[in-house]
């Protein structure tokens, strides 16, 4: 590894994350810290993908992170579209989560009544 | 006092594993997770064992063993509950939810319930504090815990026993 | 520091207001503030999708509390000069419905969360996967390291880290360079550089935050270390109880050898270095530095008298940079940006920022990261959304066993290592617990003496038998037989086992009990002369009777009564017998329909 590799390496990550949002429409990001953990965000993550699976939706990724700082509002989940701003969702549960999958990707409705609207 | 070691897989494991480490600096404690993890607990057979493939002395390895809250010279349940008594969990009730999973597995703190299903004890703080009052078992944290939250998850486990 | 803004304009940056133009009004204010000469007064944040997309492009304006709908870029003139300039609303562009005000309330507490934190060491968690080291690398990740091996020789280094005023995190705020210089300056073959991950305060969770979040920022940060100091390995000692927290560590280390950012020649520099992780055993005291060294060595975490300093002699007798996770974590931040930006965020003394762990009873419990001289307020009642419950708030409890407790007239201090310790209380890590009217002041006390006289290593005198004498004065006065001369005692041996303790653990131990003296004094005094507990927590000094008009005669109570001094019959409400009873509190706690009340 040198300065010119990690350069080639960073702007190829940051390729790549522009591109992931060009085939995938929708990019779903699940806090897996111990917080959400405990919270159930394991089984939120199953939710999406099975509910993903199920009705067959193409352009979504489903991934993990770490922890934002919300416990009190875990398990917390980040729903990322090309072109706009990242809608932050608070205490999801498996239900919840099918619920966000059939409303927000499915139609592009956010889900107001689960949002945790927030300052940049 | 002689003690003699039987030859069985597990200690066959954990002697193969002292072979790996014991070339590092200070592999004593790290020898000693990987033990509990094998035996479930350290008796005194298992430490003579450690100190004997270490080669230091049994004083030390007993030391050590009963300096750290996370080894445990009596054998322990199939499933460890933890009951987090750091500061969050205490100001939101920890000292009640201790009492009601002694009264729910009828044994007290530090003891095995008699289907050896379980053992209940206390720990320090695990960093869940967003989610006081917070219970651990095994290694899953479970938050906001009462005595139905409880219920629910004795009976998970007791299930999985099954 | 910076002006502190009057206003701040939050306009919805959701999918529906930008495309109603929402963007024109921004760019629209920006040049009307300008106009006006009043961009440093008012703060403009684009938000997440308000909800109300229908009335879009939609603004709030805080403290104000005005929510504006329908915005044209020909508003903004009057909205500006009106409103921002003289504080007149432009009425007939605002809305007031039921569906604003909560929008108004909820965006408050909220964006409260977000605006008044800074967020350096926790900027990547919650945003990247902390098991795609690539990830870590698009946001900048090992650039700080890549630059300072191939452009920086150490004393650089050194010299920046002093700069920025980057001090200890673990909790004393030892000035972080210039315990990097001592162990630079300090001639040996073999240095080590180790972490401190024991995070042992109950109440902190920040670091396992960090190491579960974003771990090659600690991979970083420690390898710029050794650089700096001239070690070829370094120690995490991460604490048993964050299972997670070492699986992603220990994911986190194999990547980076796989990408060369560990092992020979990195970078293709002669420089080298690998780690390694050891996992702690359940010990408090091993969050002490000689104590952990010891632990590292695989022996009992018993701590050893200073001098030597683990800079001249530490793990296995050798020089020994030791530092924490949080201070580790902001290193590259301070790299890639300069001192001269880190140094001008927070107070005279303390520079940058600090993450702090909420919990207790508190609305917003989590994770927060603010500059250094933001005060207890803001951090509990404007980013933690106040006590819950409409209880009232009564203590913040800072700095863990090692702590004080803070009350009410004290939350406008700003936060710094310096005002803490005037407080009675210290930084420590960072775990901030609040205590609303239901915590007992002298209870608290003791249940942090019970915590470190069972933590406690043995090896001192003072701090063995001094703790135990403690808590057995506090348990005294607990149970209701307190005598005044035991505050008294009290005071006169916090003092002698601060004086003469051996390790932290000792010398700071009797500080909650210092602390709860010296601001709640009226509380011991209540147990001690009234028999009394307002909190109604001490067992012994709380009467349980039952609410004949509550009570659905059921006999859940008398049934878990341990002593059976609960009697009744179907029909009828059941009655306790308060000679026997022992006020264990068990019926209180099984009532189904809140029948029962405590008095005290």
């Amino acid at each position: 590894m040198n300065l010119e590799e990690l350069r080639k390496l960073r702007e190829k990550g940051q390729r790549e994350m522009m591109q992931r949002s060009d085939t995938s429409k929708y990019r779903i990001v699940v806090g897996m810290g111990t917080s959400g953990i405990a919270a159930g965000a394991r089984e939120v993550l199953k939710a999406f993908i099975d509910e993903i699976n199920t009705r067959g939706i193409k352009d979504v990724i489903v991934m993990q992170t770490g922890e934002k700082g919300f416990s009190s509002r875990e398990p917390v989940v980040e729903v990322f579209e090309e072109g706009s701003e990242p809608v932050l969702y608070g205490n999801i549960d498996p239900e919840k989560a099918k619920r966000i999958v059939e409303e927000h990707i499915g139609k592009g409705n956010i889900i107001k009544d689960y949002q945790i609207i927030v300052g940049k | 006092m002689q003690i003699h070691i039987p030859d069985n897989p597990q200690y066959r494991e954990l002697g193969a594993y002292i072979q790996d480490v014991k070339h590092q600096k200070g592999p004593l404690i790290k020898v000693l997770h990987k033990a509990q993890s094998i035996f479930g607990y350290l008796p005194r057979e298992v430490q003579y064992f450690v100190a004997r493939e270490l080669n230091i002395t049994e004083s030390s390895v007993y030391g050590v063993v009963t300096f750290y809250n996370f080894f445990s010279t009596k054998p322990k349940g199939e499933n460890e509950i933890n009951v987090c008594l750091g500061t969050a969990c205490y100001v939101r009730g920890a000292d009640k939810v201790l009492s009601m999973l002694e009264d729910e597995l009828e044994i007290s703190n530090g003891e095995t319930t008699k289907d050896n299903i379980f053992s209940l004890n206390t720990a320090r703080c695990f960093g869940a504090c967003g989610l006081a009052p917070a219970v651990m078992i095994n290694e899953e944290v479970y938050g906001h815990v009462d005595r139905k939250k409880i219920k629910k998850m004795l009976s998970e486990y007791r299930t999985k026993e099954e | 520091m910076a002006t502190v803004p009057k206003l701040d304009v939050l306009i919805c940056g959701g999918a529906s207001c930008i495309s109603n133009h929402s963007h024109d009004i921004k760019d629209k204010i920006f040049e009307e503030l300008k106009k006006n000469g009043i961009e440093d007064e008012v703060r403009v944040i684009e938000t997440g999708c308000m909800g109300p997309c229908e009335l879009g492009p939609v603004m709030l304006v805080y403290p104000d509390k005005v929510f504006y709908q329908r915005l044209k870029p020909s508003d903004i003139e009057t909205i500006v000069s009106d409103h921002f300039v003289k504080g007149r609303p432009v009425e007939e562009k605002v809305l007031v419905s039921e569906t604003t005000r909560a929008i108004i309330e909820k965006g408050q507490q909220d964006t409260d969360f977000f605006k008044k934190q800074t967020k350096v060491v926790l900027s990547n968690c919650g945003r990247i996967d902390p098991e795609n080291i690539e990830e870590y690398i698009s946001e900048n990740g090992y650039a700080a390291l890549g630059s300072v091996l191939t452009s920086s020789t150490p004393d650089e280094v050194v010299e920046t880290i002093k700069k920025s005023g980057l001090r200890g995190r673990g909790g004393g705020g030892f000035p972080t360079g210039r315990k990097w210089e001592f162990v630079k300056n300090t001639t040996n073959d073999q240095k080590y550089v180790v972490c401190n991950a024991d995070e042992g305060d109950p109440g902190a969770f920040m670091d396992r935050s960090v190491l579960e979040g974003d771990p090659h920022c600690i991979i970083e940060g420690m390898s710029i270390a050794a650089y700096t100091v001239g070690a070829n390995k370094g120690y995490v000692y991460i604490r048993a109880e964050y299972p997670l927290a070492i699986k992603r560590l220990e994911h986190a280390i194999e990547e980076a050898r796989e990408y060369g950012f560990l092992g020979e020649n990195i970078f293709e520099t002669d420089f080298s270095f690998d780690l390694e992780i050891r996992i702690g055993a359940g010990a408090f005291v091993c969050g002490e530095e000689t104590a952990l060294i010891a632990s590292i060595e695989g022996e009992r975490g018993n701590p050893r008298p200073r001098p030597p300093f683990p800079a001249i002699s530490g793990l296995w007798g050798k020089p020994t940079l030791l530092n924490n996770v949080e201070t580790y974590a902001n290193i590259r931040h301070i790299i890639l940006k300069g001192w001269e930006w880190y140094a001008s965020i927070g107070t005279e003394t303390s520079k940058g920022t600090k993450v702090f762990a909420l919990s207790g009873k508190i609305k917003n419990t989590g994770l927060i990261e603010v500059p250094m001289g933001t005060t207890l307020r803001e951090l509990i009642f404007d980013i933690g959304g106040g006590v819950p419950d409409g209880k009232k708030f009564k203590a913040v409890q800072l700095g863990g066993p090692s702590g004080g407790c803070v009350p009410e007239e004290y939350l406008d201090t700003p936060i710094d290592y310096e005002t803490l310790i005037e407080l009675g209380a210290m930084m420590g890590s960072g775990g901030v617990i609040v205590m609303d009217e239901d915590t007992c002041m002298v209870n608290t006390a003791r249940f942090f003496l019970d915590f470190t006289k069972s933590e406690s290593c043995g090896k001192c005198v003072p701090c063995r038998v001094g703790l135990v004498q403690l808590h057995a004065l506090l348990d005294k006065i607990v149970k209701g037989n307190g005598e005044l001369e035991d505050l008294d005692k009290l005071e006169k041996l916090c003092y002698s086992v601060k004086k003469t303790s051996l390790c932290g653990l000792g010398q700071t131990a009797p500080n909650p009990v210092l602390s709860t003296l010296r601001y709640f004094k009226d509380e011991y005094l209540e147990h001690i002369q009234d028999h009394r507990c307002r909190a109604k927590v001490c067992t012994n000094l709380v009467t349980y009777t039952i609410v004949e008009d509550a009570c659905r005669s059921c006999g859940i109570c008398a049934k878990n009564c341990p002593v059976d001094c609960i009697s009744g019959e179907k029909g009828v409400p059941y009655v306790i017998n308060q000679d026997i009873c022992i006020s264990c509190g068990t019926c209180y706690d099984v009532c189904p329909f809140d029948a029962i009340t405590t008095e005290s």
